[in-house]
């Protein structure tokens, strides 16, 4: 057999110089006139080894990891030339126990099942992976439309988006809803900063979420299809595009598609514009109409009213990349993955103080400490695991006592976290959840729409509160008054913006109110992250005396001659930190 | 609240001289389609870098949509700039994992080494410095986009260094 090299070209790779790899490889074949097929994939989930190089031969499959330029050569070199696999480089094989084996044998793949084995842009290779074999199946065997929806409903899967509403009801209620117009749009606006499983699914795997809307659009009988993805993806929307242009050309979209009489379907791109609460249903649809992103009272619901007033099924990403498995393994196959209420498997992305940072899919049901030290690896340097942030700015912060809770709709719920889009950051010891909750609740009163004065103006008081706190500045009662807001903007507003915009803030005050009341009564910062409330001076024996902190000190608050340690006046320091990042020699103590 | 956005432009502090005639493509390409002023704002966007006073002017005249309309649209959404922009817009991530990376140690050396805050452009129009909510490298926390290059896992000083090389190049 010929060999394969195939050189993993997704968002973070590219990011990490898989293009410099990609190139020197070609380059390298071509000079040397090497017989091995290149081949370019996605990702494969493992960002933190970024680049990855695969090479399938006669004798197995071996990935390599943090393949440079350089590396690449001598990878070439070594094991293609000379036969002789490099064990060191080499992170995941089937041939023997290499370090990231258990990284991929623990999770179940069914969203990413194609998301770095295949060529994104080859609609060949997807369909040689029983790509549009999931809408074949209904068309041969005259499957009704309710019968898919029937299929749907039965598997129990939930909208991967965050909301959790089952899938196949959304379906049928879209279908009852009689129309000579409909419409099925994907949400790819994945606003949640720390949550990247949706752009990974479209970079690596767009024919999966074309078939999974052509399957929703003959299940509601919609005749026309909306892909709203950010404008941050460009890769996305490439690829996107790449894709549609290739199922025009089979006749997988357009008029009479699969021979079904009368099954016309157009899918376009709209660009997203920059908006957070775009990711919100009804906001969406105004933005695709090309009016401010605004959301409205539901209902009506859009599977009622939605795009241009006709009936809409909206469903996110990852959502549609689980219906063509569905169909072609069953409704059982797949609800028998997961817990009771929660079926199947949930994509997350691990991110933060996390050692294998990336995206992992597992059955739901399995506890949160698992996927964070079993699949992440634990904790970045040996630190202490303090907290996981579930669902952004809209979910909450569970902390370590808690990380036996397993991840369903309604166990993370109960926390007041909220599975969310599937962002898990982790954070360890030198994480102040104050700065956490002030970090996202800046996010939401900046993404607010402004519609709903108790979102527009109660997330602007409580961040003032939070500066506040963050600065030394709190007050008596400003713990109970951020609670007492909290609820207000919860109770008081239209959208799932600020229904759970106060969440972060909830649940850091639940579980970390130790640390608020340091900051408020003591002023002091436990992570030793909020400035103000810190005390820098000079470790002496450390000091070389180089005068950098003291040319650098705005206020001159820095004495002491060159070569002799210098020191800090306190009266005089604003602690403004500059002295402790200019620094060489690590030696300015903050305490 | 989104509105504040507003507070930041002054629609006429713009000067540049600029070709109109561009615009005609693409306002014969959206003209009487429904849902298009998001495409027009971010076709012109891609033509010039902002969108100007004189560029609003043209296509609300021929396309019929209010200025008010237009205007409302394009600072609702953080994508849309009203002012011009420098040769190399500098993308600095605030996402959640960037920032618990320290994300914010980023910016303020940007901020000391070009002499702007998040937001402005400096004198010689070379930069643009911009805090964006995520960039999706998460993985790579902290890092700044420049064009369509990411730098990854950032100092401070390394940043301003990137920055530093980028004009030096050109200046050569």
């Amino acid at each position: 057999m010929t060999t394969t090299v195939t050189v993993g070209l997704g968002s973070c790779g590219i990011a990490a110089g898989a293009h410099k790899t990609y190139e020197k490889i070609k380059a390298l074949k071509e000079t040397e006139n090497l017989s091995f097929d290149l081949k370019k994939t996605s990702c494969v989930g493992m960002c933190y080894r970024e680049p990855l190089v695969e090479i399938v031969d006669e004798t197995g499959t071996y990935l390599y990891g943090e393949v440079d330029a350089d590396r690449a050569v001598e990878v070439i070199e070594k094991h293609v030339n000379q036969h002789e696999p490099i064990r060191d480089y080499i992170v995941y094989t089937d041939l023997f126990h290499a370090p990231e084996n258990d990284f991929i044998g623990s999770q179940v793949k069914i969203v990413l099942r194609n998301c770095g084995y295949m060529d994104p842009e080859s609609i060949e290779e997807y369909e040689r992976r029983d790509g549009y074999q999931a809408i074949r199946k209904i068309v041969g065997g005259n499957i009704s439309r309710e019968a898919v929806i029937d299929t749907i409903l039965k598997s129990g899967l939930r909208g991967r988006g965050g909301g959790g509403f089952p899938t196949g009801m959304k379906w049928k209620f879209a279908h009852a809803n009689k129309s000579a117009e409909k419409y099925v749009i994907c949400n790819a606006d994945e606003g949640d900063p720390g949550a990247f499983m949706d752009r990974s699914v479209l970079e690596g795997d767009p024919h999966s979420v074309l078939e999974g809307m052509i399957i929703a659009a003959y299940a509601i009988e919609a005749t026309g299809g909306v892909i709203y993805c950010r404008a941050e993806y460009p890769l996305a929307i490439k690829r996107l595009n790449i894709a549609i242009a290739q199922a025009h050309e089979r006749g997988y979209l357009g008029k009479n598609i699969f021979g079904i009489e009368g099954f016309d379907l157009d899918i376009y791109i709209k660009e997203g514009a920059g908006a957070f609460v775009c990711g919100e249903e009804t906001a969406l649809i105004a933005s695709i109409e090309g009016e401010r992103g605004m959301p409205r009272k539901r209902p009506p619901f859009p599977a009622v009213s939605g795009l241009w007033k006709k009936p809409t099924n909206i469903n996110n990403v990852e959502t549609y990349a689980n219906i063509p498995w569905i169909v072609m393994n069953g409704a059982e196959a797949y609800a028998a993955y997961g817990t009771e209420k929660s079926k199947g498997t949930k994509v997350f992305a691990l991110a933060g103080k996390i050692k294998r940072s990336g995206l992992v899919e597992v059955p739901m049901g399995m506890t949160i400490r698992d996927v964070i030290f079993k699949l992440g690896g634990g904790i970045k340097n040996n630190k202490r695991f303090k907290a996981v942030q579930l669902g952004g700015p809209s979910g909450g912060c569970i902390p370590e006592y808690l990380a036996d809770t397993i991840v369903d709709y309604d166990s993370v719920n109960a926390t007041g976290a909220i599975m969310g889009s599937g962002g898990m950051v982790v954070m360890d010891e030198t994480t102040c959840m104050v700065d956490v909750a002030k970090f996202f609740l800046d996010f939401t009163r900046k993404e607010s729409c402004g519609k709903c004065t108790f979102c527009r103006m109660g997330t602007k008081r409580m961040l003032e509160i939070l500066n506040r706190i963050t600065n030394g500045q709190g007050k008596e009662g400003d713990l109970e008054k951020l609670e007492e807001l909290a609820y207000q903007i919860k109770n008081n507003s239209l959208c799932g913006l600020g229904q759970t915009a106060p969440n972060p803030v909830l649940t850091t005050l639940k579980y970390f109110r130790d640390e608020y009341e340091a900051h408020l009564i003591h002023k002091k910062c436990p992570a030793k992250k909020c400035r103000p409330l810190l005390t820098y001076s000079v470790d002496s024996e450390k000091c070389t005396g180089c005068m950098v902190c003291l040319k650098n000190c705005p206020v001159k608050a820095i004495t002491g001659e060159r070569k002799s340690p210098h020191f800090i006046h306190q009266e005089l320091c604003t602690r403004c930190g500059v002295c402790y990042s200019k620094c060489k020699f690590d030696a300015i103590l903050l305490s | 609240m989104r509105i504040q956005r507003l507070a930041n432009f002054d629609l006429n502090s713009a000067t540049d001289e600029l070709d109109l005639s561009l615009l005609d493509p693409l306002i014969g390409k959206y003209r009487g389609k429904k849902g298009a002023l998001i495409p027009l704002l971010q076709g012109a966007q891609n033509l010039y870098g902002y969108i100007s006073k004189a560029a609003f002017e043209k296509l609300s005249r021929e396309t019929g949509i209010p200025l008010s309309d237009m205007f409302g649209v394009a600072t609702f959404y953080a994508q849309f700039r009203l002012h011009p922009v420098g040769k190399y817009i500098i993308k600095v991530c605030h996402g959640t994992a960037c920032h618990v990376q320290n994300a914010v140690e980023i910016s303020e050396a940007l901020e000391e080494a070009l002499k702007v805050k998040d937001g402005e452009t400096t004198a010689d129009r070379f930069f643009t410095l911009e805090s964006v909510a995520c960039l999706g490298c998460c993985s790579l926390a902290p890092v700044m986009m420049i064009k369509d290059q990411t730098y990854g896992k950032l100092t401070g000083t390394e940043a301003v260094k990137i920055v530093k090389n980028i004009r030096l190049e050109e200046s050569n």
